[in-house]
């Protein structure tokens, strides 16, 4: 075989073809430089023909690759590790997805009851978490999302204010502006905005945070040291964001309007007066109080879907990757099947 | 005090460990009594760190028992086995130092939990734990300031802040310059002698085996069982299996330096 080097499959294919075949030798004398490409080849052909009883003789070549052919095939390949990672058939890979989603679904259930457990030791005083980890939870989860809280609600309260008067305007209806804006941001966007800019921006970081512990395994040394992770990780997260939610959620609320009304003073020629006047008849308390509950149930969401998806974090890169998209997504789902039960449990206001 | 004539401080019965159908290792069975150095010996990968996880009570056995004096560990009630893991420090093989914590603040964490110390009490005790792993100075420092050797040592003082019964250490020496080894094996020998302490570690380094270890079991990576316990320096003397030869000589063949044993061709001390 001077000059070009033939596939394995086909050279072993061309031996398997000559039955009297028993041993093999090697001839590389007109052999220059040679690689890790020819390395590879040559311990195929040695794998091939001791699985096939047959003889090998290295010493046909350069002392180099004997000596690293040697080295390669002194331990044997990892029987189970092989046998491990088998392609599985597409029944396979389905009920393997049903039994996932199963067992998913029971890891979640779970996680909820440990998570009311650690509730009721909070209660009971016996949580253990560190009082400074909680506030720099509630200071992240806080004063930190302020700008991009503000940013994206002033915006919005501009964007619907300005969609919603040129609608308006047509019926001469341009005061209802205010009650246009001062109900969507209280009953629906205001909670729903924020919650989903937090569960972008913190719940991500609290499954990276977890996961990340996962994998340095700190989340093992907590539990040898008598620390539920529950109650000494998840805990005070799901604290500051049940805190925190409702006041960004009211926050959002009053930069929202304050889009708004400015709209409403620059395009539609209203006074501040007239607009704050109409906002205050037009939207009850009673939107603002569900509105609150809203926003601390979708912290809790929140909260558990990033700290679950931490936890239950495998221990690689690409699995606290993974596990900061799941919370994402998990939480988006969340808030998203929560808002629709509290616009059926509790109606905002009614259509008659 | 002969080492039989001590009593048993963790006894492992025919413990299996498995990761799902993966056997890793089967039919463990060794005693350590109370003052000894334990060393679990073996191939990197046959399971040492397993073993460790199983003995500290974070994965349970697939078949077998760990022993804690008379109580089971994985039988016993979630309060009576904290209460167990409470007499004990662990240094993991990453170290596992809490990354959002200054070294100071992971050594007084557990002071803080089961101590009454005040916060100055706590700190100079932080500060003389770490000090002594040759770590002063460097209280308010994030573990991702410093180097990997540092870590583990700072682990090592994480480890030894409530003054364990038993200390379990994974590879405390890997890392580290031969200087700081040697400093580390005369720590854990002072640890011993000094507090009292039991200490069960995983390493590879043989001049610390023969230094200080008193007892220890190799688990093999192809038979998936112990193969051989027992004094490492009777060990290598008593030995039939070749692989357990060649890990303790490092190619099969005695050296001239290879140590002589503490007590010649007895059979080995520890249960196996
Ligand atoms: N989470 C896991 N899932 C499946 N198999 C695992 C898992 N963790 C470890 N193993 C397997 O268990 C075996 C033992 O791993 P272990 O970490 O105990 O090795 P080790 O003896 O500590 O090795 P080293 O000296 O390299 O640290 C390995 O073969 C590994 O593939
Ligand atoms: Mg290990």
């Amino acid at each position: 075989m001077i000059g070009q080097r033939p596939a394995l499959a086909d050279l072993t294919k061309r031996i398997d073809a000559i039955p009297s075949v028993h041993r093999l030798t090697f001839d590389t004398e007109s052999l220059g430089r040679w690689d890790s490409a020819f390395l590879t080849f040559v311990l195929g052909l040695v794998r091939y023909a001791r699985n096939g009883q047959k003889e090998v003789d290295l010493a046909g070549l350069p002392a180099g690759v004997s000596g690293l052919i040697d080295l390669a095939t002194a331990v044997a390949p990892h029987e189970e590790a092989a046998a491990r990672v088998v392609r599985p058939s597409f029944v396979r890979i389905f009920g393997q997805a049903c039994l996932d989603l199963a067992r998913g679904t029971g890891r979640l259930m779970a996680f909820v009851g440990e998570a009311a457990l650690s509730l009721g030791r909070l209660a009971t005083g016996r949580a253990r978490f560190r009082r400074s980890d909680l506030w720099l939870f509630i200071q992240q989860a806080g004063v930190d999302a302020l700008p991009i809280v503000s940013l994206l609600s002033l915006l919005q309260g501009l964007t619907m204010a300005f969609l919603g008067a040129a609608q308006l305007k047509m019926f001469g209806a341009q005061v209802y502006v205010a009650n246009l804006i001062g109900l969507s941001m209280a009953a629906e966007v205001g909670a729903v905005m924020t919650a989903i800019i937090m569960a972008g921006r913190t719940g991500a970081a609290y499954a990276a945070q977890i996961g990340t512990m996962q994998v340095n395994q700190e989340i093992d040394a907590l539990k040898t040291m008598g620390l539920e992770p529950m109650d000494f990780l998840v805990l005070p997260r799901m604290l500051a964001l049940i805190l925190m939610m409702p006041l960004l959620y009211l926050y959002a609320n009053l930069l929202g309007m304050l889009g708004g009304g400015l709209i409403a003073v620059t395009v539609l020629g209203m006074t501040g007066d007239q607009f704050a006047n109409q906002l205050f008849h037009a939207v009850p308390l009673s939107v603002f109080v569900t509105g609150l509950i809203k926003s601390g149930v979708f912290g809790v969401l929140v909260a558990l879907s990033g700290c679950m998806q931490g936890v239950n974090c495998g221990r690689s890169a690409a699995a606290v990757g993974d596990a900061t998209t799941s919370a994402v997504v998990t939480a988006i789902v969340a808030i998203i099947i929560a808002d629709g039960v509290f616009g059926v449990v509790a109606p905002p206001f009614s259509i008659q | 005090m002969t080492a039989a004539s001590r009593e048993p401080i963790i006894s492992v019965e025919g413990l299996t460990m498995a990761f799902g159908d993966f056997v890793v290792q089967k039919d463990l069975t060794f005693t350590v009594r109370r003052g000894d150095i334990f060393v679990i010996m073996g191939g990197s990968g046959c399971g040492k760190s397993t073993l460790l996880r199983h003995l500290i009570g974070l994965q349970a056995p697939a078949a077998g028992k760990v022993y804690y004096g008379t109580q089971s560990l994985w039988d016993a009630e979630t309060e009576a086995r904290l209460a167990i893991l409470r007499r004990t420090g662990i240094l993991y093989q990453s170290g596992a130092l809490f990354t959002s914590m200054t070294l100071a603040e992971n050594v007084a964490l557990p002071l803080q939990l089961y101590t009454k110390l005040t916060p100055a009490e706590i700190g100079d005790i932080v500060s003389t734990k770490l000090a002594l792993v040759g770590l002063a100075g460097y209280e308010d420092f994030f573990p991702s300031a410093i180097s990997g050797g540092m870590v583990k040592r700072a682990g090592l003082a994480r480890a030894m802040a409530l003054d364990p019964e038993i200390l379990f250490f994974d590879e405390p020496s890997a890392g580290l310059d031969p200087i700081t080894s040697k400093r580390l094996d005369d720590l854990i020998i002072q640890l011993r002698d000094d507090l009292g302490a039991t200490i069960v570690m995983v390493t590879h380094e043989l001049p610390s085996i023969f230094a200080i270890a008193d007892n220890s079991v190799f688990l093999d990576n192809v038979k998936r069982t112990a193969t051989a316990g027992g004094d490492p320096r009777e060990m290598i003397h008593n030995t039939r299996d070749p692989v357990v030869r060649e890990f303790l000589t490092r190619e099969g063949t005695f050296h001239e330096n290879t140590p002589a044993p503490a007590t010649a061709l007895s059979p080995s001390a520890g249960a196996v």
